[in-house]
């Protein structure tokens, strides 16, 4: 074990997926000998060479379609997109070329091999083009595998997953938590399970649910919640595509109560997708209504951040609500 | 790079240079008095015309059984034959192809059978796409040509990080895409570009400029001197040819392959040629462009050229070419009657190949489908039949060979 923040894990992740297989490439905006604006490629080009990790140009839709055709060819690449809110300029890539690539070929040609990263997410005063969560975008996609970590253990053990499995992935970071987040982490190869969720805490009152930097939030909504005599269980997704139905399903069975968080904006967002499935699967356990603790339905803000937020106290009004229904 | 400085403002347009068009043989198939005849072998040509045929009758055949509604749509590569056959006979065979969709011309000269483009154009259950694509969005592994997508221009750039990792396997093959002068305008077609030129890729960039996107002729798609002279501002390799001119192309392409292959250099070719034919099954010409306009580049057919060409050297007789004519229609006929009578892919391959394997949510929206269409099986006949083929017997989801 040693102690990492999320940065040195995804470093070290990358770092064991080169080191064990040639095909592995990193690329994206800055990531050569700089390392990446966050330093997730530090030392990568000096370990394995200009050809495997290597700055491109300035351009989200070239990085992807050159992505693409690499992963097509048999390689294993991991492009870099500098920050989720400028992915968009891929997204015909994304959406029309890696999601469907194995489908539309009747599976002669695919780019499993695929990984996306990007860190995505609030809280740095970022503004508008800076914190975006647009991870309801791409769950809209069938043929991508939408993952979260939370965590640098988790960061790690799924990134590995990743970057291995059979299908394309788009791994979004939480930036805040890049340096804040600290923890132990195993030095050898190790993966997680991308489709699993993981119940981080048992409890039989209420079920919490999120995923990414949201977990930590919901971590201090909790504990306000407990000191209150209500036991919460939270669940971390993980990966939003597929997303594991079941035991979200078979944790509310058991509370009859649910709160979902996420950053990005109420309408449209990834928490009325469960809020659907949920009430299809547990109808008549619900105790009160599934409530949903998120961003507002406006772009992104600078100063009023803090009021845009979901953060703890949100959703523990929400869980102390939904308990007094 | 050096730049030298001047102390008067000196504006360019690009007019400074002019790049001229590439071409050997004239209208006639007779190679121009100062040109070089390239090193083509009999057979090669032969090979070569009969693609180009068997393209021409293939696609007049598939027009027309359009028009009489056993096809839903089709895109003909009529006039277009000489670029797209020239450019692929210039290639090894294991190089890769990441084409349009108008290059049936190069799956033909590679060996794709009469049956598999029938296969796929009527989506039935030997089709390598499992009748999920809309006709003429044909795919070979085997062949190494990758299958087409719709969206315009998306397959430049990943031609150009597929030919990179070629360069990084070392196996001396290069990549060859093709798209139109219209597709040239997207910003995949400039990303590709730039990114193969800065990383140093073995990719062929192959532009038939036909003078239509759809309906918008060329000088409302760009104010430029054609596609050409982009090449300059990525400092990359540039060649303009006659796209009716097959060997004009051929060699071209050769010569641009050496450069992708031994110096790891990307080369852009401007093919000029002219689309004989509608867009697609869907459009219709009269709208936009004068029958007088169309006469004039009939006049310039590729495949007569080179058929003077070929029966000038004695490589190709008359009563070959009867024989040949009437033994592709009548193949494409009975192919055509055999395609269209096959059963549709199983109702399996709806949900077959979104992931490397189905995810449980799918499969659950499946169990609920089947149960639906086992309630109204008359509406869904194609599910229905799939269904019934279930009980015993195993229906296996074709894959190519």
């Amino acid at each position: 074990m040693a102690t990492m923040n999320m940065l040195q894990a995804i470093n070290n992740a990358l770092d064991i997926a080169m080191a064990e297989d040639e095909k592995v490439i990193c690329f994206g905006e800055d990531v050569g000998i700089f390392g990446g604006v966050f330093r997730a490629t530090s030392h990568l080009q000096e370990k394995y060479g200009k050809a495997r990790c290597f700055n491109t140009p300035l351009v989200e839709q070239g990085i992807i379609g050159f992505a693409n055709g690499l992963a097509a060819q048999g390689s294993v690449p991991v492009a870099e997109i500098q920050f989720a809110d400028y992915i968009f300029p891929a997204f015909d890539q994304i959406v029309n070329e890696t999601a469907k690539f194995r489908y539309r070929s009747g599976d002669l040609f695919n780019v499993g091999g695929l990984t996306i990263r990007t860190p995505y997410g609030g809280g740095i005063a970022g503004g508008l083009y800076h914190s975006q969560s647009p991870e309801a975008y791409f769950t809209h996609t069938p043929g991508l595998k939408v993952v979260l970590p939370r965590n640098p253990y988790q960061a790690k053990g799924l990134l590995l997953a990743a970057i291995r499995d059979p299908d394309p992935v788009l791994f979004l970071e939480p930036k805040r938590l890049y340096r804040a987040s600290v923890g132990e982490v195993p030095e050898e190869d190790y993966q997680l399970p991308i489709g699993e969720a993981e119940i981080t805490k048992e409890g039989t009152d209420i079920t919490v649910v999120g995923w990414g930097a949201q977990m930590e939030v919901i971590g201090k909504a909790v504990e306000l919640a407990e000191e209150q005599g209500i036991a919460c269980e939270v669940i971390d997704l993980r990966s939003l595509l597929p997303w594991d139905a079941d035991t979200v399903a078979e944790s509310v069975l058991k509370t009859g109560r649910l709160v979902v968080s996420h950053e990005a904006p109420l309408t449209g967002g990834f928490a009325g997708e469960i809020a659907a499935t949920i009430q299809e699967r547990c109808f008549l356990y619900l105790e009160s209504p599934i409530a949903r603790v998120t961003g507002l339905d406006t772009p992104f803000p600078l100063v009023l951040e803090k009021e845009y937020l979901p953060d703890h106290l949100k959703i523990f009004e929400a869980i102390r609500e939904s308990v007094n229904f | 790079m050096m730049t030298q400085y001047v102390h008067q403002p000196d504006f360019m347009t690009g007019d400074e240079f002019s790049i001229p068009t590439f071409s050997l043989l004239n209208p006639e198939g007779e190679l121009h008095s100062d040109a070089d005849e390239p090193a083509l072998e009999r057979d090669h040509a032969r090979r070569i015309y009969q693609a180009m045929l068997a393209t021409r009758i293939l696609d007049e055949r598939m027009m027309a059984a359009q028009r009489q509604g056993r096809l839903s749509f089709y895109m003909q590569c009529t006039g277009e034959e000489a670029a797209v056959v020239g450019a692929t006979a210039a290639l090894n065979d294991a190089d890769m192809i990441m084409a349009q969709y108008r290059e049936q011309g190069a799956l033909m000269y590679r060996g794709f059978s009469i049956e598999e483009f029938m296969n796929q154009l009527f989506g039935n259950e030997l089709d390598y796409g499992k009748g999920r694509q809309m006709p003429i969005h044909y795919g070979s592994r085997k062949l190494h040509y990758m299958t087409i997508s719709s969206p315009l221009a998306t397959q430049i750039p990943q031609a150009t990080g597929y030919a990179y990792g070629q360069k990084l396997a070392g196996n001396g093959h290069c990549t060859l895409t093709f798209f139109g002068e219209g597709a040239a305008s997207e910003g995949d077609f400039h990303a590709a570009l730039n990114m193969a030129s800065v990383h140093q890729v073995p990719v062929i960039f192959f532009c038939r400029n036909n003078g239509y996107a759809i309906s918008t002729p060329a000088v409302e798609q760009f104010a430029a001197d054609g596609i050409a002279p982009r090449a300059f501002g990525y400092h990359m390799h540039v060649i303009r040819v006659d796209g009716n001119d097959v060997l004009a192309v051929y060699e071209a392409t050769r010569q641009a392959r050496k450069i992708a292959v031994e110096k790891n250099q990307p080369v852009l070719i401007e093919a000029m040629s002219y689309r004989l034919a509608a867009h697609s099954s869907s459009d219709d010409p009269s709208g936009y462009r004068s029958k007088d306009e169309e006469e004039v580049w009939r006049a310039k057919d590729p495949l007569l050229r080179l058929q003077k060409w070929l029966l000038k050297k004695h490589w190709w007789s008359e009563e070959e070419e009867t024989s040949q004519q009437e033994t592709l229609r009548r193949e494409v006929l009975e192919t055509m009657k055999r395609a269209e009578k096959r059963s549709s892919p199983p109702l399996e391959s709806l949900i077959s190949d979104v992931y490397a394997d189905i995810t449980p949510s799918l499969q659950r929206q499946f169990d609920q489908l089947k149960r639906h269409i086992r309630r109204y099986p008359e509406t869904y006949p194609r599910g229905a039949q799939s269904l019934d083929l279930d009980v015993g017997t195993e229906t296996d989801t074709q894959g190519e060979a």
